[in-house]
């Protein structure tokens, strides 16, 4: 299976990565190369095998519904690029 | 819908009933409404580097009791995954949900269409229920041409719930939306607060000629309230209809209704190609799910609102329209249950508790603009009242006048306010006899009209006897005396 | 005093102890070296000096109570940048997170703070841990100190090198595919990756969340027991960490080695092995052999699989975990677009590097529509097969060894043109994190040019304390591990 430019560009807009025309043709290539090499594991037979999602094999810990946070909005929007009145800024989302 | 005998129309529903859980799904953020934006927006929330997500064992029960509620099967393991897109209120980039194992699938929900008499019932199928955090709001009043971003929602647990397309109206849609919404309020884990988006619903509606596969469907985003519900779904029913009439195909979409204009339109945000990359989450490991805890869930629930409708019927004699009514909220039919045990057991006392629940009382209530629980007028105090009209000590009449002396807090029952006001009711014959002669003697022109053959003057003679009473005697036994004094 | 680089975690807190040095004059001793070597490797990234001597004064006032000490208290450490550490910037190696001053703690961070350690900095890094050569970081290349014009392999390339150059006693590492393990090698250290689940992931910035485990790197198995007491323990924050009771790494250090079943994957003695590093492998088992250990041969048919399905799974998890760097909430916003997605994605193609990318995008296709069943799934079905290797593997051995790298540390650029290649230089590191087993790298000699060659062990499943006993009984007898590089003396 070999991406196009056309896939390329697809995949760059679902990841959110801007490529300019010169490196969509240099990123299809790389991609293709470590497509090529990770296409070895269609050739293995897993019928029944179950997917190993964990490193381990235990069940979801749970945590009691207590609040334990306070109020750390300054703290946090110090490092933020552009925030006003508490809110994070954006450019205007149409809905 | 004039052209509805050439289409078929089809909806699924899929509400998100937010949980009530003190703090967030996957962090220890309180969920409080109406804080000050961001405040209630921890590192986890708002995806701080290297942050992880730690579920929050209520919503789990939450979904425990809502699957038991409505007869659905309780995944032993199920799986919390990814589904990614980029959105400013979404910030880690991706929703934690839930796709290929639901905590909660099967079961469903019966429904009233319609009220009276008329209604009909039907069984709406779920697909599955499943857990899920909420984004934060995206906020397009104008800072500089710019949105602003909340995100204390951000991460308030949700549980979708998803019908099978078994819903063919927009009237089956809001029936079952209503019985959905009152039944998780009923098990305690909604507070279903429309207004501030604890109860919203998505509706996917498409449109078919009889005997054709299924349409299109396009999906009608955030319904906030029933009556735009409605509005939504005709308007979208309508479009879909004359669109394919006109020769245009539907196309699959996601739309928002504007209250304003009464229409449906397309969202652009939601143009792209969708492609969610749903993968488990490898933050969070399977949760499971034991017998012992779903035995513990259940041994916790109220009895449920189907149950409780048809243990009124048998166990009262209720129609199945007024168990129904009873039992639209828990408030309710507690003060039933109430007004009845403290009635006393006698023939038609549940009945007549039923009645004024649902007639003086819930008017008083409408009018007031007062949830039951608020009642001025407890139950205690209803049994009082009717009590005595079973007794005959006062007539359904003066019953009413009670009750405005309650509601008003003019005494402490009905017995302090009869024996107040001297609204006894008058039973001993000689003395209705005595007053029904003076009756006789003081009307004698509506006597000989009666005798003339004019019922009506039968009528005016009982209205005199009785106001002659002050309403307190028994208009049955004045009405059999007249009938015994001129001759009849 | 400045033998004292030297030191061993013990020997540093038998002398804090005693008061012969004070934390301040240790971390000063530190500090200057770093001056004066870290411009020639670039192994540090953030430096503090006030809050440096502010930790250590403190360590000194505990010192001197006696009752808040514990053996860690007053040496010096340095973290690798992708653990988050309140007040200092936490680039994560990105120009994504170059202004991203940490509002928090790691798990991590604090739990050695609270030990008492004393942060000399934050260490340089593949970007977002992303690398096998410290080539991809934002703040340049790592430069290995045994020859500069080598790689100090990678992701924990800084952490590596600052302890080979003595700049630091101990430093934090994580490794996905074989970040501690594969720099320890190419660096002569001694570095662990615990169990999956034994540290806390949280607070550190993650790569690959199903593979990711933090460790210690130092110069001795017997240093990496003392730090992991430290870090590893049950934390609440992580749904991945483990609920066991706390243990103690360092008791069984002096357990004699007698009877130990050694397993030798032939997988991991093939073809792709450097002559001089399997030289090494093959006298360290010969040392294991007069040590008293066994030799047997194991299989693990299916870890010729494992690079291929780490490169389908790490970059999955990836491309999802680097959604949040999105230039909304924190770090880098590109200066100019029209509209959301442009800021979206020029924040992002500006943020972060080529490797960083690439995987991104990787990770996005085999998670997408049509190709997730092909790739993702069937990568995770052979992911359980390579767990399954192991715990056959296991039935017959106690510890499994082999070498930790192909090769020796390789020059700058060698491998960057090619991803693949570079790929392969964990292909023996890489089982181990898919199936979230320890593993540990400790140095067995010196290969081609003088450059250190490491030994892999691999233990079972919260095996880590027979690893290091396994680790420090070799040292024990051997001295690889006190070797440095002359120049640096």
């Amino acid at each position: 299976m070999s991406l196009t430019l056309e896939d390329v560009a697809r995949i760059a807009l679902l990841s959110r990565i801007e490529l300019s025309a010169a490196e969509r043709a240099s990123t299809r290539d790389q991609l293709n190369g470590i497509l090529g090499f990770i296409e070895q594991l269609q050739a293995v037979d897993t019928t029944g095998i179950e997917p190993m999602a964990h490193a381990v094999d235990v069940v979801q810990r749970l945590r009691p519904d207590t609040v334990t946070e306070t109020d750390r909005r300054a703290e946090f929007q110090a490092v933020a690029p552009e925030t006003e009145a508490g809110l994070y800024l954006v450019p205007r989302v149409v809905e | 819908m004039t052209r509805n005998v050439q289409w078929e129309v089809v909806i699924g529903l899929e509400p998100h009933a937010q949980l009530q859980t003190k703090s967030k799904i996957f962090s220890g953020s309180s969920i409080a409404f109406g804080a000050e934006p961001n405040v209630q927006a921890n590192a986890v929330d708002i995806a701080l580097p290297g942050v992880l997500p730690v579920l929050n064992r209520e919503a789990v029960v939450c979904a425990i009791k809502f699957g038991l509620a409505v007869g659905a099967t309780i995944a032993p393991r199920s799986v919390f995954a990814r589904k990614n897109y980029f959105y400013p209120d979404l910030p880690k980039g991706y929703q934690i949900s839930q796709f290929e194992v639901p905590v909660v699938s099967g079961g469903g929900l019966n429904i009233r269409i319609g009220s009276g008499d008329t209604a009909t019932e039907k069984f709406v199928r779920l697909t599955r229920a499943h857990l899920e955090e909420d984004a934060g709001k995206s906020l397009h009043e104008d800072f500089h041409g710019r949105t602003g971003i909340d995100l204390n929602r951000a991460g308030t647990p949700l549980l979708e719930i998803v019908t099978e397309p078994d819903m063919c109206s927009s009237a089956e849609a809001v029936a079952y939306a209503k019985a959905l919404h009152a039944l998780v309020q009923w098990i305690g884990i909604c507070d279903g607060n429309m207004q501030e988006g604890s109860f919203r619903c998505d509706a996917n509606v498409s449109v078919r000629r009889p005997g054709e596969p299924l349409g299109t469907r396009r999906e009608i985003k955030n319904l906030n309230s029933f009556r735009f519900m409605q509005q939504a779904i005709d308007f979208e029913v309508q479009w879909q209809i004359n669109e394919i009439e006109e020769g245009r195909a539907i196309r699959q979409a996601t739309v928002l209704f504007d209250p304003a204009t009464g229409e449906t339109r397309s969202m652009r945000s939601k143009e792209d190609a969708h492609d969610y990359r749903y993968f488990p989450d490898p933050d969070l490991l399977p949760l499971e799910i034991r017998q012992d805890w779903i035995a513990e869930v259940r041994s916790g629930l109220p009895e449920l609102p189907q149950a409780m409708q048809q243990r009124f019927a048998t166990e009262f004699g209720l129609s199945s329209y007024d168990a129904a009514m009873l039992t639209a909220t828990r408030a309710t039919a507690k003060f039933f249950e109430e007004a009845v045990a403290a009635t006393g057991k006698g023939a038609g006392s549940a009945k007549l508790c039923a009645n004024w629940i649902m007639g003086e009382l819930a008017a008083r209530l409408n009018k007031a603009d007062m949830p039951i629980e608020a009642s001025p007028v407890s139950a205690a105090q209803l049994a009082g009242i009717i009590r005595r009209i079973a007794d005959n000590t006062i007539s359904s009449k003066i019953a009413k006048d009670v009750f405005e002396v309650l509601w008003a807090g003019d005494g402490k029952d009905a017995d302090a306010v009869i024996e107040a006001r001297g609204w006894k009711q008058i039973t001993d014959t000689g003395a209705i006899e005595a007053l029904v002669d003076e009756v006789l003697a003081a009307n004698q022109k509506s006597v000989e009209e009666f005798r003339a053959g004019k019922e009506k003057a039968f009528n005016a003679l009982v209205g005199q006897a009785m106001k002659a009473t002050r309403g307190k005697a028994n208009p049955q036994q004045v009405t059999d005396l007249l009938k015994q004094k001129l001759g009849g | 005093m400045s033998e004292l680089i030297n030191s061993s975690l013990r020997d540093l807190s038998a002398a804090l102890a005693a008061r012969r040095v004070s934390a301040v004059e240790l971390a000063t001793l530190f500090l200057d070296r770093i001056d004066r070597l870290n411009p020639g490797l670039n192994a540090f990234i953030a430096l503090d000096r006030d809050k440096t001597l502010a930790q250590a004064r403190a360590a000194d006032e505990s010192l001197k109570v006696g009752g808040g000490a514990t053996a860690l208290t007053g040496i010096p450490l340095a973290h690798k940048d992708i653990f988050c550490t309140r007040g200092w910037r936490t680039s994560c190696g990105s120009k994504m997170l170059e202004n991203f001053v940490s509002p928090y703690d790691a798990h991590v961070v604090e739990k050695l703070a609270a030990a008492g350690m004393v942060t000399l900095g934050k260490l340089n890094m593949d970007e977002f841990a992303m690398g096998s050569s410290n080539e991809t970081s934002h703040f340049g290349p790592v430069k290995n100190p045994w020859d500069v014009s080598c790689v100090p392999g990678g992701s924990s390339g800084g952490s590596a090198a600052a302890i080979a150059a003595r700049l630091t006693p101990a430093a934090t590492g994580t490794d996905t595919g074989g970040s501690i393990r594969q720099p320890a090698a190419l660096c002569g250290l001694t570095g662990l990756k615990p169990t999956y689940g034994a540290v806390s992931r949280y607070g550190m910035i993650a790569f690959a969340s199903s593979l990711d485990q933090a460790g210690p790197m130092a110069k001795s198995a017997e240093d990496c027991a003392l730090l992991l007491n430290a870090m590893a323990g049950f934390d609440p924050r992580d749904s991945t960490s483990l609920e066991r009771p706390a243990e103690d790494y360092a008791r069984d250090l002096e357990q004699p080695l007698a009877g130990l079943r050694i397993g030798l994957p032939k997988e991991f003695f093939g073809d792709g092995m450097d002559p001089d590093v399997r030289a090494a492998v093959e006298a360290a088992l010969g040392e294991y052999h007069r040590l008293g250990a066994t030799t047997v041969e194991v299989q693990l048919p299916n870890s010729g699989l494992s690079v291929p399905a780490y490169y389908v799974i790490a970059p999955a998890e990836a491309s999802s975990n680097l959604s949040r760097f999105d230039g909304v909430r924190y770090g880098y916003r590109a200066p100019e677009y029209a509209d959301l997605t442009e800021m979206y994605s020029r924040s992002r193609a500006q943020g972060f590097g080529a490797e960083v990318k690439r995987r991104i995008l990787i990770g996005t296709y085999v998670l997408s529509h049509g190709y997730y069943d092909a790739y993702y799934l069937q990568a995770q079905k052979i992911r359980r097969l390579i767990a399954a290797d192991f715990v056959e593997a296991f039935k017959n051995c106690d510890v499994i060894m082999g070498p930790t790298s192909p090769s020796v540390a390789f020059a700058f650029g060698a491998k960057s043109a090619d991803p693949v290649q570079m790929y392969l230089s964990d292909i023996y590191t890489i089982s181990t994190n898919l199936a979230g087993l320890p593993g540990m790298s400790l140095p067995c000699g010196f290969g081609s040019n003088a450059m250190p060659v490491g030994l892999q062990i691999i233990g079972n499943w919260f095996g880590e304390a027979k690893m290091l006993t396994v680790a420090h009984q070799y040292q024990k007898a051997t001295d690889w591990h006190t070797r440095m590089p002359e120049a640096l003396k």
